[in-house]
């Protein structure tokens, strides 16, 4: 929830505004600044589509082509799923991002003991490929990308995705997942994280060098600066700790004897939007342009296309606020105006009932409306970067990108992502800020209408989604039928050789896709990724 | 009351959204209490063998998923088994207002759904762990 932080005189003028990630604001802006922060046209921002891509990895951008929105949807079993599906693509949404239960997150099938009560409550339960051929049945495959929303077994996911392809008769060298498949910001936040980390990211070096050759429109990482930011960190530790993530990947599969040309232009980001609008659109430029030097300086990438930082940039639910729970509409849609002037690929918002539970079909649609309005009637299409050249935001767009060069730099000190993760230096530094973050709001130096400044007593009733414990004991029975009629031994054996894939240190992709092709559950696999790799255990919080 | 209060944060069930868990164990130690996090993935069963291992005064359970009533129903149960009814159990989270009473008939004494002030969750701990 994080918001700029103000000083405020006894007769309310402004004395002073610093912004999350530390910047304070001026009252006025002119040439002098841009001086002062030795801003250069050529340098620091260049043409649209060009190097090093602060105003926008394409040169029209959203002339040339409309943002994606891609709602994240899933709950129940796959037939309610597929319904959502065909709902938001009849109302016109582009892509589909899909949401897993908890149990199939964590690679349990559904009638685990730890799964009872959580079967399709927050989103989709998946056991076998029976469960992909319904959810995705009567969808175009070669026209709409899929989001898949999953991390420790993203693999299994992606292999998935292949099989139902080729069940349904869609060419794997066409289809496009974007699986997020990102374990290391699931450690920082979000937690559903099962396999020790050197395994966990070389199942994603895996998914990743599989995807060059075989599955070449895919996206095979989608790295979560977003979760890291809904759990405390600011806007330039967001993209900091995002790219620090994104380099621990990158050599994980440069190990292997890769060029970083030869993959880095399929990894994607999932970044956030909430808070202070200025800091949202200076963060996404300065963020393009560390990110394209990165890969240029640091790895040598030579192709401008391999450059782009591409992403969905989406609505946070950390903005939304249980009080007053309409104010989450008027809060979508600034997200939505903030993610169109930072030149989001894809966009999708938290809907308005998101503080309470997943969203209803009418709340969904309001956040896909949301956007289809800041596209068709606002004029968010217009022109390209449309805030270029503005004084404030060129010297606050100079300043972010210190930032995030200072936090990277802090990084790299101790070692790399991957050990700063290992250690829990990230986890407790962000946690410690969200609840001086808590601490602040209570202390009303910082506001949040509805919440701690113009708030109203009482409940606000909306309507709810409902979670439906019948679908619990559907999929159970689904499960047991898959298992009942499969062909048992062609299962067990691709899941021997997975095992053995596994133990030799082999890509397991190739692997895991005849294991889903065999019907082999999720649990099945990740059961022996468990056994193989063993479980990551936590490192000391408090 | 001179003894420091022992606290539980626990997350149960599968859910790893901990931003919350670790905003109040954070709070709950600024405030001088002594805090055990239980870390993410924990079986209701580890949750109570934890809080009657560790003596603690207070189980806090953080619930974002909609599970909380088969949780605490559980919960409650196996405290009682182990003859750790008296311990005061809180839960916070995503609650919604029309599950309060059954989280109250089944034993559950502080309810804290998100947006309560942190100041108000120690305040209502530091009450009932005194009186009671």
């Amino acid at each position: 929830m994080d918001v700029a932080r103000y000083v405020k005189d006894d007769k309310d003028r402004i004395q002073a505004v610093t912004l999350s990630s530390g910047i304070p604001v001026k009252a006025s802006y002119g040439p002098e600044d841009l001086a002062a922060v030795g801003f250069d046209y050529a340098r620091d921002l260049g043409e649209p589509g060009e190097y090093p891509f602060t105003r926008n990895i394409f040169a029209e951008g959203y002339r040339s082509r409309e943002w994606t929105t891609r709602q994240y949807t899933g709950f129940g079993t796959p037939r309610e799923t597929n319904e959502r599906f065909q709902l938001m693509i009849a109302h016109g949404q582009t892509g589909l991002n899909v949401a897993f239960d908890l149990p199939t997150q964590m690679g349990l099938d559904s009638d685990h003991p730890m799964a009872a009560g959580e079967v399709g409550r927050v989103g989709m339960a998946v056991d076998s490929l029976r469960d992909f051929e319904i959810a995705f049945g009567g969808i175009d495959l070669h026209r709409v990308g899929t989001g898949l929303t999953i991390n420790a077994v993203a693999a299994i996911m992606l292999a998935m995705y292949q099989a139902v392809g080729e069940k349904l008769g869609f060419d794997r060298t066409r289809i496009s997942a974007t699986p997020q498949n990102d374990i290391l910001k699931e450690v920082i936040g979000r937690g559903a994280w099962i396999y020790a980390l050197d395994p966990a990211v070389k199942l994603i070096g895996d998914t990743i060098e599989y995807s060059i050759e075989a599955m070449p429109r895919t996206n095979p990482v989608s790295i979560c600066g977003y979760h890291i930011r809904e759990s405390g960190a600011t806007p330039a530790q967001e993209m900091a700790y995002a790219f620090g993530i994104a380099n621990s990947y990158i050599d994980e599969v440069v190990r292997r004897g890769y060029h970083p040309d030869q993959f880095v232009g399929r990894f994607s980001f999932n970044l956030n939007i909430f808070g202070n609008l200025w800091e949202q659109v200076a963060k996404f430029r300065a963020g393009r342009k560390v990110w394209a030097q990165n890969l240029k300086d640091k790895y040598g990438v030579k192709d401008p296309r391999n450059l782009w930082l591409r992403g969905l940039f989406a609505g946070g639910g950390s903005g939304l606020t249980k009080a007053e729970p309409e104010n989450n509409i008027i809060r979508g849609a600034y997200y939505g105006m903030a993610a169109a002037l930072s030149g989001a690929q894809t966009t999708a918002l938290c809907s308005f009932d998101e503080a309470y539970t997943i969203p209803t079909p009418r709340s969904a649609l309001l956040s896909l409306r949301t956007c289809q309005i800041l596209m068709e009637e606002v004029g968010m299409r217009d022109t390209v970067d449309p805030l270029a050249g503005s004084y404030f935001v060129e010297t606050l767009t100079k300043q972010m990108e210190e930032k995030i060069r200072e936090e990277m730099a802090d990084i790299d000190a101790r070692g790399g992502m991957l050990a700063c993760v290992k250690d829990g230096y990230v986890q407790r530094k962000v946690s410690r800020q969200a609840f001086e973050f808590e601490a602040a709001l209570e202390r009303g130096e910082l506001v949040k209408v509805g919440v701690n400044k113009y708030a109203t007593e009482g409940q606000h009733e909306v309507d709810l989604h409902e979670y439906n414990e019948a679908w619990a004991e559907e999929k159970i029975a689904d499960l047991q039928e898959v298992r009942r009629t499969r062909d048992g031994d062609a299962a067990r054996q691709t899941l021997k050789s997975l095992e053995a894939a596994a133990r030799d240190g082999k890509n397991v992709m190739p692997f895991l896709v005849d294991c889903c092709r065999a019907y082999a559950t999720v649990g099945e696999m990740a059961d022996v990724f468990r056994e193989v790799y063993g479980e990551f255990a936590e490192p000391k919080m408090f | 009351m001179n003894r420091t209060i022992k606290v539980l944060v626990a997350k149960p069930g599968l859910d790893g959204h901990d931003r919350g868990a670790k905003v109040i164990a954070h709070a709950l130690k600024e405030a001088g209490m002594e805090v055990v996090y239980t870390g993410l993935h924990q079986s209701v069963e580890a949750v109570v063998q934890a809080a009657v291992q560790e003596d603690v005064d207070v189980v806090g359970l953080s619930i974002l998923t909609g599970g909380h009533l088969p949780i605490c129903r559980k919960l409650m149960a196996l405290l009682a088994e182990q003859g750790a009814g008296d311990k005061l159990v809180c839960v916070g989270g995503v609650i919604p207002s029309r599950d309060f009473e059954a989280l109250r008939a089944l034993g559950v004494k502080g309810i804290f759904p998100g947006g309560t002030p942190l100041s108000e969750t120690v305040a209502f701990i530091r009450q009932h762990v005194a009186s009671g």
